[in-house]
């Protein structure tokens, strides 16, 4: 018995591969490019920036005064971060339930269809495959205010015309209803896929248990089904509304007077027409905290109440 | 508390592909009826029609001597086990099994997640749900597993959940879609113990499809034989075994199968079968059950000229496979377990009571030879 665990043991606990047993060395070895390749593409930028955000370096000068945490603290009183990072949230809160909620109930009317199914599948995933720019120009084009076909229909009606992206109050909610639109038929396709995974037995088992009424079954069999689902949706949606900056930049460049400023175009201004590289990496890495604190808080919660 | 299952004519059409065809039955208040047949039979439908889950495309259904055909599953009054359970996997046992009662007895708003408990009123109907499911787990030996949820259990703990969400509403109807296919063999013998005693306790008619032969000959008060979308014969399991009316339903039940042979290759070919060629007439099949065969010497009845082909011992008996010497049909006799000198390859000679012979003509239907005056040594009532 006792040689039987020594012959074992250590060949059990070598890496193996096609039979052969491979020494740690080679092992490592085999695994050098891959990580480099992470290294340096991924784990090193991060930390050039979080060492940048602790500078007062300017683009082009030779130059690099450290400054310890002075690009932070500048940040807690600058009106215009935090007036980004509210409309930010405030989009966040406003594309996250929009595109979340549309993109359910379109993927369970499709799922409810004896015919054409593909085809609106289609459809509503057509505005995914489009460059953002070129749509966000669109849009413009279609809700401008004295030329767009929106106010002009208004306008035919005899309503008062409205120029959305002209309008501080109107602005924020313009881009998010485009963000909606776009990101609704993405994770309507994700739904969908996660409702061919419900099992029809299951349905029928709640029919004969009394849930005759289609909101019942909804609440009771789908939606519950649909958790894993709902969780890799929300995350990535939020994700993608977070990162909003093609459509700000195209269409309003923050504005009217800072209405639509939001995180990473405030982030862009600052590096990049400014040259603050400091201020600028300070704010990259607060984004990056509320990304990584959201990301973590939606898999806690959301996978507790998804087991099974 | 058991009512009446009266199937008429029930048809049912995919297109231009017929499932069910006139498919007709009683079922008996308190009768344990098995619907069996091979798959594609159509008899997971006619029961999805029963309970209101697929509509008919004509034909009717009436539960209790009153037509259902309008009513949704519902109100029905039928509950269903699935094969694969169609547990809720987001719900303990316990709360799978107090659905069907929550959904009937508490208003929506009580029914909401969270906000539904504060519901003002429902206390005791709360109370009351939570009794019953008691009791339905403790019909089936669950109540240990009430906390728990379904992807925690093993199959036999899921398919007794899937039993007590049936039981817990007392419903007069109980239809069964394969609920023993999924589990492993061992189980299933015990389970089909517990599903017959179930079936007593609580009085009340069962519907129970399988394409297992022995599920159906082993439970059944009836047993309704299915093929191509039509009840080929509804009888009791002894009479099913003994008097097939057709020879699809003689081939379907009894394991190892029945001996079918052409009439010629048993009459024309065995010299002792010579006197029942004229009282035999108009018959293109003749079968009989393994165990009607005998391979002693001195048996009584015809012989048959066989080869042996394999010999298979179970231990209680044995199973000799033979090929006849005209045309090389495979015959299978059982014999009791003792000593055989028998191998492959060898001659034997298959003794047969004629008696024991059931002849059925060139469409499968059985003949009955009651009506025929017998001319050889054997006499028949």
């Amino acid at each position: 018995m006792a040689d039987i665990v020594l012959t074992e043991a250590p060949a059990a606990a070598r890496p193996r591969r096609l039979g052969a047993v491979l020494p740690a060395r080679v092992a490592y070895a085999m695994a050098i490019p891959a990580v480099a390749l992470m290294v340096l593409t991924v784990l090193a930028p991060i930390v050039v920036m979080l060492a940048m955000s602790f500078t007062d370096y300017r683009f082009g000068e030779d130059a690099i005064p450290f400054v310890g945490l002075d690009n932070y603290l500048q940040l807690l009183n600058d009106r215009t971060f935090r007036r980004a990072l509210f409309n930010t949230f405030a989009y966040v809160a406003m594309v996250v339930p929009g595109s979340v909620i549309l993109g359910l109930l379109l993927a369970v009317l499709i799922d409810g269809l004896d015919h054409g199914g593909r085809l609106y599948r289609l459809v509503f995933f057509l505005p995914v495959t489009a460059t953002v720019v070129a749509l966000a120009m669109v849009w413009k084009y279609l809700l401008h205010g004295t030329i767009g076909p929106f106010n002009l229909l208004l306008v035919a009606l005899g309503l008062p015309g409205i120029d959305v992206f002209g309008d501080r109050s109107l602005a924020l909610a313009g881009l998010a209803v485009i963000n909606i639109w776009s990101l609704a038929g993405f994770n309507m396709v994700l739904f969908s896929a996660g409702l061919t995974a419900v099992p029809q037995d299951l349905y029928d088992a709640a029919a004969i248990d009394g849930m005759d009424d289609k909101l019942d079954r909804f609440f009771s069999v789908t939606l519950p089904l649909l958790g894993p689902t709902m969780m890799f949706v929300l995350v990535t949606s939020t994700i993608t509304a977070f990162k909003v900056f093609d459509t700000v930049a195209v269409i309003t460049r923050g504005g009217p007077r800072g209405a639509s400023d939001v995180l990473l175009y405030t982030t862009y201004l600052e590096g990049f027409s400014y040259f603050r590289m400091g201020s600028a990496a300070a704010m990259t890495t607060v984004f990056l905290v509320i990304m990584l604190v959201f990301a973590w808080v939606q898999a806690r919660v959301l996978d507790r109440r998804v087991h099974y | 508390m058991s009512a009446a299952v009266e199937i008429t004519a029930i048809e049912k059409r995919y297109g231009d592909t017929v499932s069910l065809r006139s498919a007709s039955l009683s079922v008996r208040p308190g009768e344990f009826m098995t619907l069996v047949g091979p798959s594609g039979c159509g008899k997971s439908t006619l029961l999805r029609i029963i309970a209101g889950l697929a509509p008919q495309t004509s034909g009717e259904i009436a539960i209790g001597g009153e037509p259902v055909d309008h009513l949704p599953p519902k109100a029905r009054d039928v509950a269903m086990v699935f094969q694969s359970y169609a547990l809720y996997p987001h719900m303990t046992v316990a709360e799978n099994i107090a659905t069907p009662l929550r959904m009937r007895e508490l208003p929506r708003g009580a029914r909401l997640p969270l906000v539904g408990r504060l519901w003002p009123g429902v206390g005791e109907r709360r109370a009351r749900i939570r009794e019953a499911v008691g009791r339905a787990a403790a019909m089936v030996e669950i109540d240990g597993l009430l906390a728990r949820r379904p992807a925690t259990l093993s199959g036999g703990q899921r398919q007794r959940v899937a039993l007590a969400r049936a039981i817990v509403r007392h419903p007069r109807v109980f239809l069964m879609d394969e609920p023993l296919s999924n589990l492993d063999a061992r189980l299933r013998v015990a389970m089909r113990g517990e599903i017959t005693a179930l079936h007593k306790k609580l009085g009340a008619t069962f519907i129970y499809v399988t394409h297992d032969q022995v599920e159906a000959m082993t439970m059944s008060s009836r047993v309704a034989v299915m093929m191509d979308g039509g009840i080929v014969q509804c009888a009791s399991p002894a009479e099913l075994y003994a008097d097939p009316r057709d020879l699809r339903v003689a081939r379907f039940i009894g394991s190892p199968e029945i001996n079918v042979l052409p009439l010629d290759a048993l009459v024309t070919a065995n010299a002792g079968f010579a006197p029942f060629a004229a009282e035999w007439k108009g018959a293109a099949h003749a079968a009989f059950r393994p165990e009607a065969l005998s391979l002693v010497a001195d048996a009584p009845g015809l012989a048959v000229a066989c080869r042996v082909e394999r010999v298979e011992g179970l231990g209680h008996e044995t199973l000799v496979f033979l090929r006849t010497e005209a045309g090389g049909h495979p015959l299978t006799a059982r014999l009791p377990a003792g000593a055989f000198a028998l191998f492959s390859g060898d001659s034997a000679l298959a003794h047969l009571t004629p008696d024991d012979v059931l002849l059925f003509d060139g469409a499968g239907q059985r003949l009955d030879r009651r009506h025929v005056t017998p001319t050889g040594g054997y006499a028949h009532g």
